[in-house]
C-alpha cells in the first residue's frame, strides 16, 4: 500500500481533474493507494491533519499549482516534510504556469487592476486585501499574504520530480503513477517525460511526411485564416512551440489546429524554456523583420515558464 | 579530475604594466582543477613554450590555459607547443588578458587585475570540459571569384588566370576598367591612363581562363574556404551580347538621352549606349529607365504591323542593328539572370567612389564651374565631354585662373575623418597638366598639408612649384558665385596669418575617396566586417593586409582603403598569390569545430535543416523515425544549428553548451567579488 498526498497549491484544479480523467486506470491503481491527504477534491482531510502526520510518513506527494500566497508556501513546506518523494505536478508547480505571467507586473499593479481599475469593480472605500482585519471591533480575521511574485515549487522546496502539462495528459499521468508505484524513476531532480518534443509525435511534422522544413515566411495569429489540413503549423506561420516542448501529450493541440504553447515544459537539459524557444523560432524566420510581427513575445514564449526563467519578474 | 596548467604571460610590460601578475597567478592556483600556475615574461618565446612542454611531459598537466595576448595571432603557436608536449592540441584554451584587459584598462590597475582573474577563471572552467579533437581536411574547388574589375580586380584575376586557375570576374558596370579608366593621366609619370590600362583590359577580356561577368552583381555567398557557392545576378542588357559587335549603330540611332555616368554627368549618353570607347567587352546596353519606347515598342512586345505595307514597325535602334542583337521583343526581365558559381577562394576588389560635390554647400556646388577632380579628369581626357579641350562647363571658355581646394570631405569630422591619401598627388598632377599645356593659366592650390610620401612624389611636387603653380597653405572656407560666371575663393593663409580672397574662373574640389555604394552590403554577404570608415577590414593591418576574418576571402585595392594605382596593383597581386595558396594545395585544414547530432536526443523536428548555410544537415531513419544528421565534411562549425536546436541534441565541438555555461558562470559568479572595470 502506497501512501499518497495531493496538495492543490495555486492551481486551478485542472490537474486534479486530469487524475480523475484516468477513469479505469485509476480504478486499477486505487487498491494499491492510500490517499492520506487530498483536500478538497477527494478526501475530507484538513490542513491540520496533514500537519499532524509524522515526517516522512507519506510515500509520494503531488503538488499542483504554483506558490503565490503565504498559505501555499506553508502547505508546500509541510508537504515536503511529510513526503518521501515530492512531485511538482503540472505546469504551474513545475514552471509557474499561466498565473506566472503575473510576474510581468508588480503586486501593486495587480491590486490596482483587480481592486480599482476593472470596469466591474465597485470599491468605494478603496479596500485591498490585508493579512489581518478587525470586524465589529472584536473579531480578528486573517487572510494569507499575497506575495510579490509567483514561484514554481522548486523555488520554495526541494523537488524530486517534475511533470509538465496544463493539465498533464491523463494517459501520461497514468504512466507516471505506474512508474512511481513500480519505483521505475529517473534520478531525482528529473522531469518524468519521454524526452522527445511534440514534433516527434506530431503528424504535421514536415520531416515525418517525407518533406523538409523551410524557413518561416510569415507570422500569423490563430485568428488569421485557417491552417491547411495536415501541414505544419509553424511552417505556415502560426508560431507553434511544439519543437521546444515535451511531447508527452501526444501532440493534442496541433491535431486540432491549435499551435503548441509549451505547457509540457522544456526538453530535458534546457534550463530556460523561453530562451530556447526564442533561439529556435527566431532562427527559423526567413526575414528579420518578421520578429516585429510576433505579438507579445514574452507572453508567447514564456506563457507557462516565466517564473522558472532567468527573467524572473518585473521589479519596478 | 583534469590537471590544468595555467601560464600567465607578462608580455613584457604590456600585461604586467596594468595587471598584478603575482596576485593573478596566486588566484589561478586556487581555481578548481588547476594543478600548476606559472608566469613568464614572454610565454610565446621558446623558453616560455618550453614551460608548457616540460610540464606536460612531466605528467603535471593534461589541460593547458595560456593567459596572454590574442588567440588571433598566438593560438597556433601555443597549440603547437601543447602538441609537441604530447597532448591533443585542442586541450588548450586561451585567455586574452592583454587586448581585452591590460590595454583597455591601463589606468585602472585594480580593476584590470580583477578582470584578469575572471577571464582566467572562465578559461579554466572551459578547459576542464575540453575534449580532444582531430583536424579535418576539405577538398578545394580549383577556381576563384574576383569581385570588381577595376585595376585591382583585373590584376588579381590575371595573376590567378596565368597560374592556370579558372577565374570568374564580376563587374557591376557594362565594361571592365573601373575608376582608372576615367582618369586622364597618372602620377608621377604622367602616363596616359587609358594607354596603360587598355592592354590590361583586353588581356582580361580575352584570357581563356577568365570568365567575364560584367553588368552583374554578387547576390549571395554561401559555403567556406575551398568551397564557396556564389550566386551572381546578371542584369538584363536587353541586347543580345552574343550577336552585338559593338559597332555603335544603335547608339547613333537612339534619340533618348540620359546623364553620362562615365563623364561624371557633364554630358549626355543615349538610352542605348556603350559605356566608353575602349570598353571591354565592347557591347551595348539598353537603359530601360531612360528608353522612350520609340514606335511604341516597349520591351517584351511584338512589333505592330504597318497598316499599309504590312511590315513590322521597328524602333530606330532595331532598324539600325545589322546583326539582330537589338530585338525589343526580348522578354522584360528586371530580375536578371541568376548564375551559380563554385569557387575555392574569393577576392573582393570592389573599388571606391570619389565623393560628389553636392554635400559641400560652402563651396557653391550649384555653380557649374565648381567641379570635382574626377570631373576635371574627364574634361582633360580626350574621350571626355570636351574631347580634351580645357573648357569650363558654364560657357565653354578656357579658364584664365583655376583654384584647387584640397581635403574636400577628407580629414573633416563632418564627412570622413581619414586622409584620402591620393588627393594631394592627383591635384598636383591636374594642376601640372593644365600649367604645362597652358602656361599662361594661373593655378592656385589651397592645402591644409601637402602629403607627397611615395616614390618620386616629392620630386613631382617640387617640379610643380618650379612651374609656377602657387600653393597656399590654409583651408578654403567658402566659394562665392560672382557676376560673369566668376567665383571667389575665401581662405585663411596660415603662412601669412591673414585671410585671402581669390577670384577664379574654375574651382576644382579634390573630393574624398569613399567606399563604393553597396560595399557594406557586399561585406555582409561575404561575412567581412567594414571598419569605422566603411571600407572592408583586413585581418591584420600590418601582418595580414590582404586576408580577411573569413578564411578564403581576400581584399584588394580601394575597397580596403584609399590607395594609389601602384599600391592597388601590389595589393591585388598579393591577394591573388594568397588566394592561390589553397587552390594550389588542393585541400585545406579545417579546425575540428564541427557540430554533431545526438540521435537519442533528436526529436526530428527539422528546425535545424533549413538553417544550415552549408546545406550540411540531412535526415536519416533511426528506429522508424527521421533524425537529423550532419555531414562533417560540409559543416563549417558556425553553430547556428546548435543554437537553434530545441532539444539540445546538437553539440558544437569546441564550444559545447556545458563549456559556454561554465565560462559564463565563472565570469559572472565564480570570481572573487572584487570590482571589475
Amino acid at each position: 500500500m502506497l501512501k499518497l498526498a495531493y496538495l492543490l497549491a495555486g492551481g486551478c484544479g485542472g490537474c486534479d481533474m486530469a487524475v480523475v480523467d484516468l477513469s479505469e486506470t485509476l480504478v486499477d491503481v486505487l487498491p494499491q493507494l492510500e490517499v492520506v491527504f487530498w483536500a478538497p477534491t477527494v478526501a475530507d482531510v484538513k490542513y491540520k491533519d496533514l500537519e499532524a502526520m509524522p515526517d516522512q510518513s507519506v510515500d509520494v506527494g503531488l503538488v499542483s499549482g504554483m506558490v503565490r500566497l503565504s498559505e501555499q508556501e506553508h502547505m508546500t513546506r509541510v508537504m515536503r516534510q511529510k513526503c518521501k518523494v515530492l512531485v511538482a505536478y503540472g505546469a504551474c508547480a513545475a514552471l509557474g504556469g499561466i498565473p506566472g505571467m503575473a510576474n510581468l507586473h508588480t503586486k501593486e499593479e495587480i491590486f490596482q487592476t483587480a481592486y480599482f481599475d476593472t470596469f466591474s469593480t465597485d470599491n468605494p472605500d478603496g479596500v485591498t486585501p490585508q493579512t489581518k482585519c478587525l470586524v465589529d471591533g472584536k473579531y480578528e480575521l486573517t487572510l494569507p499574504e499575497f506575495y510579490g511574485r509567483v514561484r514554481p515549487l522548486h523555488q520554495v522546496v526541494d523537488v524530486d520530480y517534475f511533470i509538465g502539462g496544463c493539465p498533464p495528459h491523463h494517459s501520461f499521468v497514468g504512466q507516471a503513477i505506474v512508474a512511481i508505484l513500480e519505483g521505475k524513476l529517473p534520478p531525482p531532480g528529473s522531469w518524468i517525460t519521454g524526452g522527445k518534443a511534440v514534433c516527434d509525435v506530431c503528424s504535421r511534422n514536415p520531416g515525418q511526411q517525407g518533406g523538409e522544413r523551410e524557413l518561416i515566411t510569415s507570422v500569423k495569429r490563430t485568428v488569421d485564416g485557417a491552417p491547411e489540413e495536415g501541414k505544419c503549423l509553424l511552417q505556415e506561420g502560426y508560431i507553434c512551440l511544439g519543437a521546444v516542448t515535451q511531447g508527452d501529450c501526444g501532440a493534442l493541440c496541433p491535431k486540432v489546429n491549435i499551435p503548441c504553447r509549451g505547457c509540457g515544459g522544456p526538453i530535458p537539459g534546457v534550463k530556460d524554456f523561453g530562451l530556447r524557444a526564442v533561439s529556435a523560432i527566431a532562427s527559423s524566420l526567413a526575414d528579420e523583420e518578421l520578429v516585429d510581427q510576433i505579438p507579445s513575445p514574452v507572453k508567447l514564449f514564456y506563457r507557462y515558464a516565466l517564473p522558472a526563467s532567468m527573467l524572473g519578474k518585473k521589479v519596478k | 579530475m583534469p590537471r590544468i596548467g595555467v601560464y600567465i604571460c607578462h608580455c613584457g610590460e604590456n600585461i604586467a604594466g596594468a595587471v598584478n601578475i603575482e596576485a593573478v597567478r596566486e588566484y589561478a592556483g586556487t581555481l578548481p582543477g588547476v594543478a600548476v600556475a606559472k608566469d613568464y615574461l614572454f610565454m610565446c618565446s621558446d623558453p616560455g613554450q618550453e614551460l608548457i612542454r616540460q610540464d606536460i611531459k612531466d605528467g603535471l598537466v593534461d589541460r593547458v590555459v595560456v593567459a596572454a595576448c590574442t588567440p588571433r595571432t598566438h593560438e597556433p603557436i601555443f597549440r603547437k607547443a601543447v602538441e609537441d608536449g604530447g597532448l591533443n592540441k585542442y586541450l588548450f584554451e586561451m585567455a586574452n588578458i592583454r587586448d581585452q584587459d591590460s590595454w583597455a584598462h591601463w589606468n585602472e590597475k585594480d580593476g584590470a587585475t580583477e578582470k584578469a582573474k575572471r577571464l582566467i577563471a572562465s578559461a579554466v572552467a572551459k578547459a576542464g570540459l575540453l575534449e580532444p579533437l582531430q583536424d579535418r581536411f576539405v577538398e578545394v574547388t580549383k577556381s576563384a571569384l574576383v569581385i570588381g574589375a577595376g585595376v585591382s580586380g583585373m590584376f588579381a584575376a590575371l595573376d590567378l588566370a596565368n597560374m592556370g586557375y579558372k577565374v570568374h570576374l564580376v563587374e557591376k558596370e557594362p565594361s571592365v576598367g573601373g575608376n582608372m579608366a576615367k582618369l586622364d593621366k597618372t602620377f608621377p609619370t604622367n602616363d596616359c591612363s587609358a594607354c596603360i590600362l587598355t592592354p590590361v583590359m583586353v588581356q582580361v577580356g580575352t584570357h581563356p581562363n577568365i570568365e567575364l561577368l560584367t553588368y552583374a552583381e554578387v547576390a549571395s555567398v554561401e559555403g567556406s574556404i575551398g568551397n564557396f557557392k556564389v550566386d551572381v545576378v546578371k542584369k538584363q542588357t536587353y541586347i543580345d551580347w552574343d550577336k552585338c559587335t559593338g559597332c555603335g549603330d544603335c547608339v547613333n540611332a537612339c534619340p533618348a538621352k540620359a546623364p553620362n555616368e562615365f563623364n561624371e554627368g557633364m554630358d549626355n549618353r543615349k538610352a542605348v549606349y556603350i559605356q566608353f570607347p575602349q570598353a571591354v567587352p565592347k557591347k551595348a546596353v539598353l537603359d530601360l529607365d531612360h528608353c522612350i519606347n520609340c514606335g511604341k515598342r516597349s520591351i517584351g512586345t511584338q512589333p505592330r504591323t504597318h497598316s499599309v505595307t504590312g511590315e513590322p514597325i521597328l524602333a530606330p535602334c532595331e532598324k539600325a542593328c545589322k546583326t539582330g542583337a537589338c530585338d525589343r521583343s526580348v522578354a522584360y526581365d528586371p530580375a536578371g539572370e541568376r548564375v551559380t558559381l563554385q569557387v575555392g577562394t574569393i577576392i573582393a576588389a570592389a573599388g571606391f567612389k570619389a565623393m560628389d560635390k553636392a554635400p559641400f554647400k560652402e563651396y557653391s556646388p550649384q555653380s557649374p564651374n565648381v567641379i570635382t577632380s574626377m570631373q576635371l579628369e574627364r574634361i582633360l581626357s580626350a574621350t571626355g565631354p570636351t574631347e580634351g579641350e580645357f573648357k569650363r562647363p558654364s560657357d565653354g571658355k578656357k579658364p584664365a585662373t583655376v583654384a584647387f581646394i584640397s581635403c574636400v570631405g577628407s580629414r573633416d569630422k563632418s564627412h570622413h575623418s581619414y586622409c584620402s591619401k591620393v588627393c594631394c598627388m592627383y591635384m598636383l598632377k591636374e594642376a601640372r597638366l593644365i600649367k604645362e599645356k597652358y602656361p599662361a593659366t594661373n593655378v592656385y592650390l589651397f592645402y591644409i598639408d601637402v602629403r607627397t610620401a611615395g616614390k618620386d612624389f616629392e620630386e613631382y611636387y617640387n617640379y610643380c612649384r618650379d612651374l609656377g603653380i602657387k600653393v597656399i597653405r590654409g583651408r578654403a572656407g567658402a566659394v562665392d558665385e560672382l557676376a560673369g560666371d566668376r567665383l571667389r575663393v575665401r581662405a585663411y593663409d596660415v603662412d601669412m596669418c591673414a585671410p585671402v580672397e581669390l577670384e577664379s574662373d574654375l574651382v576644382v574640389l579634390a573630393t574624398a575617396i569613399e567606399p563604393a555604394p553597396g560595399l557594406p552590403e557586399m561585406g555582409r554577404k561575404l561575412g567581412i566586417n567594414c571598419g569605422g570608415e566603411g571600407f572592408l577590414k583586413e585581418l591584420h593591418t600590418k601582418l595580414y593586409p590582404v586576408e580577411t576574418s573569413v578564411k578564403g576571402i581576400y581584399v584588394a585595392g580601394c575597397a580596403q582603403g584609399p590607395k594609389d594605382i601602384p599600391e592597388s596593383v601590389s595589393q591585388a597581386r598579393a591577394a591573388s598569390s594568397s588566394a592561390a595558396v589553397p587552390l594550389t594545395l588542393g585541400k585545406v585544414v579545417v579546425e575540428p569545430f564541427s557540430s554533431a547530432v545526438d540521435r537519442e536526443k533528436c526529436s526530428g523536428c527539422g528546425i535545424c535543416v533549413p538553417l544550415c548555410p552549408y546545406s550540411a544537415i540531412s535526415r536519416e531513419e533511426v528506429d522508424g523515425k527521421l533524425r537529423a544528421r550532419i555531414d562533417e565534411a560540409l559543416c563549417a562549425g558556425c553553430g547556428v544549428c546548435a543554437a537553434a536546436c530545441p532539444s539540445l541534441a546538437i553539440t558544437l565541438h569546441g564550444f559545447t553548451e556545458a563549456q559556454i555555461q561554465a565560462q559564463i558562470n565563472a565570469l559572472t559568479i565564480g570570481a572573487g567579488g572584487g570590482k571589475v572595470v
